[in-house]
């Protein structure tokens, strides 16, 4: 027999839970009280709930495992609201448990009551309002199950406080598994359409592999390569995608998109056949739909029948895990011992490689002024292209995605799809909290650095050495960019004013701070930086703040539309 | 295009506004809707009337057969099915010229009148949509409409395809 609450930390403990990212309050002291003499799992205090979905989330993106977070009722479940989305837009598993008001007073407004269900409905993969206690082993299980499996995402499970009384004990049964008649994901891809799919792909004269992040989920970056190698396949990545196909491999024409490379974004133009493996067709990536590559027959992958024909219409779905449809498809290779026209292939990629002579990455360094790409690409040399890199969201991302390339899957971290300021230091806390001894870094800017700062007190009190490269330009540079190119150059409300002196303030929280201003002198405080293993760092980096991210798709355009550095001023 | 939607879903609290959420959320019109119990209590049996296209409805259906608390989907409006919508409609009859004009249309159309006082009637009519609206049209020209609650579209595929769990 045991209390509610020691139901929620009994079920954690047989889940295998290692980490709890959350803040006690009123509804969910009880549990706190039963965590408190719990063996295996250890509790983050985080200084907002934001913030502990984001680590969480971080968490999760590392490792592939479920993160877990806690909150209170009220404001402490809303708070957590913006992480969730986050977690929900990039295909995230993780489990939110929040503290509820007694059931006896649920819809009276009582302190601190809100409806989390409710709130949180679009923003989850699903919700649990668990109403009796012997029910909490079974839902938790439950939450789990759903937040790992198919498309995987966050999970709700509201807790009210009378269920987890400690005073009432009732009898514990945990599940063997979960069998849920409603939710079977599909994850075997059809065959007959599979075949399709290969001999359209093998038929190709112009194909080009479309990789995203549902690659990531499926854990397959050695199947993925292992296929364009064997047809010597251009492969772009998204966003999402980043690392899923190494960036490094001379078949990779880097990521596509909005702020794709000029090869990646011409190479998807002109195919005649995309294959799409766990990408969902996103208008930062297709620009205009209506000009979207107009000569391409397109293969999808996906395990969410919802993200095929979305936006661009399929010539082949395929419903299932990227990995599963990748292994039968290397069957069908091996058996048929079919090819593809390798004289084809040749030509397509002498014209892939004229469009990468372009190199559209080239910028120009200045001796005076710190550029945001050379950042970059000191941060590369100083961790060895090796590190787990979290972003926050602006042009300090971009540049982060097209300057680190990166060479595994899980070590690109950031928030693709809802695009979330503030997420990229506690994601960086959750990926050193999941693997210690790894590099984690967090790629970000003064503005969104501000968004979450509070969490250097919690990177203090539980010894998180994260490393912090800002690029500080003094001013929000992905707005600053646009109001350049379509606003006239009128900057509302973009420039940072009154901006606190950064490294004073990490040192108040107890961590180490370093400015750099002159390029001279980069790469050398990037190696002391990183030479300091058990301490937080706080890299404030001046950069020049009329420096823009290119290439950058023109609006209303095809893919191929693009501008390559800033047009000459009319 | 208009569509008939069947749903059948986890007899649960919170399904039902998961199914009305997914609508306005990915702003999906809905036309009517209806939903109880099945003969399995465990299970509810939701139908809703759609508009859109092709390729939105098939977004629909594929968002709806998403939610975890849903088994099923069905268009029943890609074959052959029956659709029936009921109408309670309250109006003025007091003259008795107007009672035995509104007895007689009542009986074209096959509905019954289910409650009457001095003054008024309740007419009771099954049907299909048109079929209502083509009786509401019909009574205004005889008299004062006080009140009308439909309770949207249910409807069944003919043969032997069903919606089972």
């Amino acid at each position: 027999m045991m209390s509610g609450a020691e139901m929620v930390v009994r079920a954690l403990t047989q889940i295998g839970v290692k980490h709890i990212f959350g803040y006690p309050g009123g509804a969910v002291l009880d549990i706190y009280d039963a965590l408190f003499e719990a063996e295996g799992i250890e509790h983050i205090l985080v200084r907002h709930e934001q913030a502990a979905a984001h680590m969480a989330d971080g968490y999760a993106r590392a490792t592939g495992e479920v993160g877990t977070v806690l909150v209170t009722s009220g404001p402490g479940a809303t708070n957590t609201i913006t992480g969730i989305a986050t977690a929900y837009m990039d295909s995230i598993p993780m489990v939110i448990l929040s503290g509820q008001v007694p059931t006896s007073v649920i819809g009276e407004d009582a302190f601190q009551e809100c409806d989390m269900v409710g709130c949180s409905r679009p923003v989850v993969k699903h919700s649990f309002l668990v109403k009796k206690a012997e029910d909490i082993p079974a839902t938790i299980a439950k939450a789990y199950h759903i937040a790992a499996t198919g498309r995987p995402g966050p999970v709700v499970v509201d807790l009210p406080k009378d269920i987890v009384n400690p005073k009432e004990k009732h009898p514990y049964t945990f599940p063997d598994s979960v069998h849920m008649r409603s939710y079977n994901p599909n994850v075997k891809g059809h065959r007959g359409q599979i075949k399709k799919a290969l001999n359209t792909l093998l038929a190709a004269k112009k194909p080009v592999l479309y990789i995203g992040g549902g690659a990531i989920a499926a854990n397959c970056s050695d199947l993925i390569t292992a296929f364009a190698e064997r047809l010597n396949l251009p492969v772009t990545n998204t966003l999402m995608g980043l690392g899923a196909f190494p960036g490094t491999h001379k078949q990779c024409v880097g990521m596509l998109g909005m702020h794709g490379t000029y090869e990646a974004n011409k190479t998807m133009h002109n195919s005649d056949v995309i294959f799409a493996l766990g990408a969902r067709f996103d208008d930062r990536v297709t620009n205009n739909v209506q000009k979207f590559c107009p000569n391409a027959t397109i293969l999808h992958v996906d395990i969410d029948p919802t993200s095929i024909s979305k936006t661009v219409s399929a010539h082949v779905p395929i419903v299932g895990s990227v990995d599963q449809v990748l292994t039968d498809m290397t069957e069908m290779l091996d058996v048929s011992g079919d090819s593809i026209d390798a004289q084809a292939l040749t030509t397509w990629w002498q014209q892939i490689e004229e469009w990468r002579g372009q190199n559209c990455l080239a910028y120009e360094k200045s001796d005076k002024v710190i550029k945001p790409q050379q950042v970059i690409e000191s941060l590369y040399k100083a961790t060895k292209g090796e590190a787990y890199v979290s972003s926050d969201v602006g042009q300090h991302q971009m540049f982060g995605a097209l300057y680190y390339p990166f060479a595994k899957p899980r070590r690109w971290i950031n928030s693709g799809g809802l695009g979330t300021m503030g997420f990229g230091f506690p994601a960086a806390m959750g990926v050193k909290v999941a693997l210690p001894e790894s590099v984690s870094v967090c790629i970000t800017g003064d503005g969104s650095i501000q968004m979450n700062i509070q969490e250097l007190s919690t990177c203090m009190q539980y010894g998180i050495p994260v490393k912090i490269i800002s690029l500080n330009n003094q001013a929000l540079g992905m707005v600053r960019q646009w109001q350049d190119l379509i606003y006239g150059g009128r900057h509302s409300h973009s420039y940072m004013e009154s901006l606190p002196d950064f490294v004073k303030l990490v040192e108040a929280y107890g961590h180490v701070g370093i400015r750099v201003s002159d390029p001279a002198d980069l790469d050398e405080a990037m190696e002391k930086c990183f030479a300091m293993k058990d301490k937080l760092v706080f890299m404030d980096i001046l950069v020049d703040q009329n420096e823009h991210v290119y290439p950058m798709q023109i609006k209303f355009g095809a893919m191929e539309d693009m501008l390559l550095s800033k047009p000459e001023s009319k | 295009m208009r569509r008939i939607l069947s749903v059948l879903l986890e007899n649960e609290p919170g399904a039902l506004s998961r199914i009305v959420g997914l609508f306005s959320q990915r702003g999906y019109n809905i036309e009517n809707l209806t939903v109880a119990p099945t003969d399995d209590e465990t299970l509810s049996r939701l139908t809703v009337t759609t508009t859109g296209d092709n390729r939105v409805i098939e977004q629909i259906t594929k968002q709806v057969n998403k939610l975890v608390d849903v088994l099923k989907v069905q268009d029943i409006t890609e074959g052959e099915h029956i659709e029936r919508e009921l109408m309670l409609i309250k109006v003025k009859a007091e003259s008795s010229e107007d009672r035995i004009e509104m007895k007689g249309l009542s009986d074209i159309f096959r509905a019954q009148i289910v409650d009457v006082t001095s003054s008024t009637y309740v007419v009771q009519l099954a049907g299909t949509t048109a079929k209502l609206d083509a009786f509401i049209e019909a009574i205004r020209t005889e008299t004062e409409i006080l009140e009308v609650s439909r309770t949207g579209v249910t409807g069944l595929s003919r043969g032997e395809k069903s919606l089972r769990a």
